[in-house]
């Protein structure tokens, strides 16, 4: 790359060809001059978007083995390992922007980075299963169709393809549920006990209302956010208030209802100082996750060396046939 | 310590933000993946993946890129193999098309209406 950016002259002329492309609504790539604090964000969003993917195995790939049939335990294995790919997909989009893969993985060990407050609440019943597919990949979806559109190449390519396999995240787990609703009343009482526990935290997971969110002005500004925090949730609201009918259970909330002036739909009171909590390290499950994923980096190292080790074999084979030919 | 992904599709070589202090295990290099959708069709850009050697890079492709029959084909290629335009020579290396607009069909006007043309 040429050096010539050093001239406050030329910072001005980049700053301003990166203005243009914002405004013209078009995609920065990785080699373009971006301002230090748009790379600094989406760094710091990508990987913990990524993170997220990794934890989130954790809750459902606990219930591979008591899934209750075959056919459900091929399906949630197939969504674990979706999880662990969208993970990779996103640290290779966070990793254009000049950090390292091992580093972010270090730094996600080393309790130094954050993920989606969700993945610290226990998976307790088999219906979680349903509630988490049903409300948790649902609100992520619908958190992340827009960021299809972010204004950064390689974030918006990675979401397109994540939201692709997501949806059958979504309808694996209302099927789920809707299958327990219609079973025996020991059934339908765990799924509603489920949607129970699940409601409020997926609800939180847009983050924090509009007025206490401080980067999400600047996020939007860049066209890397696309709608604020409480209109995706109200939309979630709207979506979910008519899908629960069809599962034949309820919200825990009775405060729900369609704010014919503001066209929006709005939701009881959530408990923030819980969010702040869970997302300061202090939640049900923060330190068995963080526990979990170390113990798998560290049980793994020997497969990472001996794949090294093999590469390095066969590489040295390949020279001395080339030298001896 | 090689840095992040060199790549974002354009074989783009991003600066560097390590951070020193940490372990220097060798990382593994980073791939470029192409995949082929089906019979007739180029392979397309898919993304990218870090393994040891290029056999691992194929295997891990089909794990991470076709979980869902997207693909007849794959390739892998080190991104480091890859060479690139300067993207800051943009302007001078790629021509203009101001005043060219005779290389499209639809400079031709002339010939509106008549059929199969």
């Amino acid at each position: 790359m040429t050096t010539a950016t050093d001239t406050p002259q030329d910072l001005t002329a980049e700053q301003e060809q990166f203005d243009r492309l914002i405004a013209e609504d078009s995609r920065i790539e990785p080699r373009d001059w971006m301002p230090e604090a748009y790379r600094k964000t989406l760094t710091r969003q990508i990987s913990q978007h990524a993170h997220s993917e990794i934890i989130g195995m954790q809750p459902e790939a606990n219930w591979i083995s008591r899934a209750p049939s075959l056919k459900r335990k091929a399906i949630l294995m197939a969504k674990v390992q979706d999880e662990a790919g969208h993970g990779l997909y996103l640290y290779s989009a966070a990793e254009t922007l000049g950090t390292s893969r091992d580093t972010m993985t270090e730094d996600l060990i080393a309790g130094k980075a954050r993920y989606s407050s969700i993945f610290n609440y226990p998976a307790r019943t088999w219906a979680d299963m349903g509630a988490i597919g049903w409300l948790v990949d649902g609100a992520a979806i619908a958190n992340q169709v827009p960021l299809c559109r972010a204004s950064y190449g390689p974030y918006g390519r990675a979401m397109v393809r994540i939201c692709k396999e997501e949806s059958f995240h979504q309808r694996q787990g209302f099927e789920i549920l809707l299958e327990l609703s219609n079973g025996t009343e020991a059934q339908k009482k765990m799924a509603q006990d489920a949607v129970n526990r699940w409601y409020a935290p997926s609800l939180m997971m847009f983050g924090p209302p509009d007025d206490d969110s401080p980067n999400s002005k600047q996020s939007m500004a860049w066209n890397i956010k696309r709608f604020s925090n409480d209109e995706l949730r109200s939309r979630f609201v709207g979506m979910i208030v008519e899908q629960v009918k069809v599962l034949g259970l309820t919200l825990p909330d009775d405060q729900i209802r369609f704010n014919e002036e503001t066209g929006k739909w709005e939701h009881g009171p959530l408990d923030w100082n819980e969010f702040k909590e869970v997302l300061a390290g202090r939640g049900p499950c923060n330190a068995q996750r963080l526990e979990r994923r170390r113990a798998a980096h560290d049980d793994g190292a020997w497969v990472r060396e001996a794949a090294a080790a093999y590469a390095a074999k066969q590489a040295a084979k390949r020279n001395e046939l080339k030298e001896a030919a | 310590m090689v840095g992040g992904s060199q790549t974002g599709d354009d074989g783009a070589k991003a600066p560097s933000a390590e951070q020193p202090g940490h372990p220097t295990a060798e990382p593994w290099p980073l791939w470029e993946v192409f995949v082929r959708s089906s019979r007739g069709l180029s392979h397309v850009h898919a993304g990218s993946l870090h393994a040891p050697d290029a056999d691992m890079a194929v295997r891990n492709a089909r794990d991470l890129y076709t979980r869902r029959n997207e693909g007849v084909s794959l390739w892998v290629v080190p991104a480091s193999a890859i060479i690139t335009s300067d993207p800051d020579a943009k302007g001078q290396f790629f021509e203009s098309p101001q005043g060219k607009d005779y290389r499209h069909a639809t400079y031709y006007t002339k010939s509106e209406g008549v059929k199969h043309l």
